[in-house]
């Protein structure tokens, strides 16, 4: 009977606790759930849904959110109108997350990460009234789907401009003697060369683009420079990118860059930096002075709210399905850009900077200039193609006037980068 | 001197409460403290979301209730998420029921995928599609059957530690996946993408004009066809005879090595069949995420379940909502994903609670003890 009583006792103590807990509330805001309801399902014009590998607390994913929001502020877009979709994998989820909003009344669905391209390409195939962007894909042009696009920054520009940051730090580094063959022996190859590194994700063409024209930057100020490139085998791994870091550091290297997501590299670089070593970084994505704030010289980055602003003033006049197969832009709409310089800059590297971005601006600099750099041994030339299928043949040939064109969709090449040479001067440690 | 061991003597205080073993409980008095538990988990989050944020607790559970079952396709995904946790829970069941901790289901769902999506791309449109499916579905059960053998094998043979070795193997499994990614991605993006997406070689076709339902159909199977095995076959009650001691089985005949390898076998093959189902029926993909830790939460579901399956039926069916209706959550509300899995986390400690409160009951002081004292 006891064991009874006070289970039964027990039990209504709960239960009450619970009855009070959840009925207070209820009256106040059954009104306002209500309204939430109803904006879901009343809601006739189309919405725009956002699917993102991360949250906010994540660079790469904080940049595109920041992105989204002002290029919606600047057009009048009310935050109603957009559904937002956070850390979705990879995998089916995209799928899910991407069914789920067209179920929502989506007619503009974005997805951030590449690897979500596969999934938006098969729903957008089952939803020809939608339009779907897959940003950083490469897959669009060749999809056959009217409603499926890709777009990429022309973030080599930003690379380049944050290499010639890090070229003006070297060369003041060996012009006060900090990096010498006496001082730092480590710091030289055999052939007298200054050591650079790069913490790479993938042997991935978007990488090896991106490495390239950061390698080209330094170069163009320090010209016997060497870069080691190693890599992470993923997109984001703190511990991975230190350890890569560290061990670039061991090597010798005096700049390290990086194409990869956190602030791994930076932390170790600084902690090196911290000790003695003249060592410095240059990040990406997002400024790295909070963490480095003696080894981060700047970081390559993207203002994606010029492309949010382009694609979603064409969906408000009702043109979504005409916004570019292959969307791509620079420094020339401010798409791209390099982060504040630190205090470990070299003297005059904002005017290099300055001077640099305007050449790029109005044309009379070409970061994939051919004349700068050799691929084993010889120029490229109009007759070097890259293989997109890898099939075995060249697919496309963007060496136009002694220019490798990056990124080309003026030409009808497609957005995400193929510059996928591994030229002269640089080591790509691929197979570890 | 009184030994310390001694019992307390009757003029000492008794504990104010006192937990006492529950003989048994009626069957509808556990369901009411299960679902009392429930509510009072519900009552905590309530708090939760009104401490963190200006919420409305009521609109919030609104918001979990239409993401997981707001629009027919809401319903199947749902019902997918479900159906593919049983599935492996269903797998791990009799392992567990024999006290062989299968801590390895990651890897054997892995290893089953990895072997359906070699089959898909090598032999896709190649091979008659039926047969391929069939190839796939077969192959996965027995690469997952490998995988759990290995350490079954060792365990029955010299003892070794099976909850460390299925463990490794799970890392084993991960290692190959990540391998054969780099191997089938010529870009070297690190993502093989969707599997024969313009072919649908080797995909499993929709059953009713629905993606998910072959999933759920051969879910429904497996789990029937588990309850018969594991209460009314031989294999069934050896398991638990050799689960609850192995000398009794010895004595009884049971050959208690070969229950091990032929309990891993079913076992590790359904975990492999699930790696088959996520590939062909679901995501059309391998990547290190295929399995995605289900392995572990399927523990959860089968001791949640006691190895019953319909009762592991019922966990992941709240497990598959409170997954989907935190997604949602953080879609509606703009709430971080990290807050929303908190709620699922209060929610399921309340259930693991009410599985306490059913063996163990409370006893307060008597008023007569306190009068003594």
């Amino acid at each position: 009977m006891k064991k009874v009583l006070t289970a039964a006792l027990s039990a209504l103590l709960a239960v009450s606790m619970a009855a009070c807990g959840s009925s207070t509330p209820a009256s106040e805001t059954e009104g306002e759930s209500g309204n939430t309801e109803t904006t879901d399902t009343v809601e006739t014009d189309g919405k725009i849904g956002v699917i993102l590998v991360g949250d906010e607390n994540e660079g790469y994913t904080a940049a595109h959110i920041e992105g989204i929001k002002k290029a919606a502020e600047d057009l009048g877009i009310s935050s109603d109108k957009i559904m937002w979709k956070y850390m979705i994998e990879e995998n089916q989820a995209c799928a899910d997350a991407a069914e789920d909003l067209v179920d929502q009344g989506a007619t503009l669905v974005i997805s951030n990460s590449y690897g979500h391209q596969t999934y938006m390409q098969q729903v957008a195939a089952d939803h020809e009234d939608v339009t779907f962007i897959s940003m950083t894909g490469d897959t669009a042009a060749n999809s056959g789907l009217a409603n499926f696009k890709n777009a990429f920054n022309q973030t080599y520009q930003s690379r380049y401009v944050s290499g010639i940051v890090g070229g003006m730090k070297l060369a003041e580094l060996i012009e006060n003697g900090e990096v010498s063959p006496e001082k730092t022996p480590d710091a030289y190859t055999a052939d007298g060369d200054v050591k650079i590194g790069y913490v790479g994700a993938f042997p991935y063409a978007e990488v090896v683009s991106g490495f390239t024209a950061f390698y080209l930057g330094v170069k163009a100020i320090v010209p016997n420079v060497h870069m080691i490139v190693e890599y992470t085998s993923s997109w984001a791994d703190q511990v991975a990118e230190g350890t890569t870091a560290e061990k670039l550091i061991a090597d010798g290297c005096v700049i390290i860059s990086q194409h990869a997501d956190t602030t791994g590299a930076p932390s170790a670089i600084q902690a090196a930096n911290e000790s003695g070593k003249p060592v410095y970084s240059v990040g990406y994505n997002v400024s790295m002075l909070e963490v480095a704030p003696k080894a981060a010289l700047t970081s390559a980055s993207n203002d994606w709210s010029v492309y949010y602003n382009y694609a979603f003033t064409q969906w408000l006049a009702g043109k979504a399905m005409d916004i570019a197969v292959d969307w791509s832009e620079g420094y020339e709409t401010g798409a791209v850009n390099v982060t504040k310089l630190g205090d470990s800059c070299a003297a005059g590297t904002d005017a290099k900077v300055a001077e640099v971005e305007a050449a790029i601006k109005d044309g009379s600099l070409n970061v994939f200039d051919v004349s700068t750099f050799t691929v084993n041994g010889a120029e490229l030339t109009e007759k070097d193609g890259c293989d997109l299928d890898f099939d075995g043949t060249a697919d496309i040939f963007p060496v136009k006037d002694g220019v490798f064109y990056e990124s080309d969709t003026k030409d009808g090449f497609r957005s995400a980068p193929y510059f996928s040479f591994i030229i002269d001067g640089i080591d790509s440690n691929s197979n570890n | 001197m009184r030994n310390k061991y001694e019992k307390p003597h009757d003029s000492v205080k008794e504990p104010l409460i006192h937990l006492v073993r529950r003989a048994d409980i009626p069957v509808a008095k556990a369901w009411l403290i299960r679902l009392v538990c429930v509510l009072a988990g519900l009552l905590v989050c309530a708090l939760f979301i009104m401490s963190i944020t200006s919420l409305n607790p009521i609109s919030v559970y609104a918001s979990m209730f239409s993401g997981a079952f707001g629009t027919s396709r809401r319903i199947w995904q749902t019902l997918k998420d479900m159906g593919m946790l049983l599935i492996i829970a269903i797998g791990l069941a009799p392992a567990f029921k024999l006290r062989f901790w299968n801590v390895g289901a990651e890897g054997q769902i892995l290893i089953g995928g990895l072997v359906s999506a070699a089959w898909m791309i090598h032999l896709g449109g190649k091979v008659p599609g039926f047969f391929l499916i069939i190839l796939m579905a077969v192959s996965a059960a027995l690469a997952g059957a490998v995988w759990g053998l290995i350490p079954a094998y060792f365990k029955a043979k010299y003892k070794t530690n099976e909850t460390l070795f299925t463990l490794m193997m799970n890392y084993v499994a991960l290692q190959l996946v990540e391998f054969c990614v780099d191997l089938w991605d010529k870009k070297q993006s690190h993502s093989v993408g969707i599997i024969n997406g313009d072919t649908k070689a080797g995909w499993l076709s929709p059953l009713f004009g629905q993606q998910f339902a072959p999933v759920v159909l051969i879910a429904a199977i497996l789990t029937a066809a588990m309850y018969f095995y594991m209460k009314h076959s031989k294999h069934g009650f050896e398991i638990s005879v050799a689960g609850e001691s192995e000398n009794t089985a010895r004595y009884a005949g049971i050959s208690v090595s070969k229950v091990i390898l032929r309990t891993m076998a079913i076992s590790a093959g359904i975990c492999g069949i699930a790696g088959f189902l996520e590939v062909a029926g679901v995501s059309h993909t391998i990547s290190s995420l295929t399995a995605g830790g289900r392995g572990f939460t399927a523990i959860i579901v089968a001791w949640l379940g006691k190895f019953n399956p319909l009762a592991m039926s019922l966990i992941t069916a709240i497990l598959a909502f409170l997954s989907r209706g935190a997604n949602q959550i953080a879609s509606d509300f703009n709430f971080n994903t990290y807050a929303s899995e908190i709620l699922t986390g209060i929610i399921l400690f309340f259930i693991l609670a009410s599985e306490f409160f059913i063996n163990y009951q409370i006893r307060f002081r008597s008023k007569k003890g306190k009068e003594a004292a």
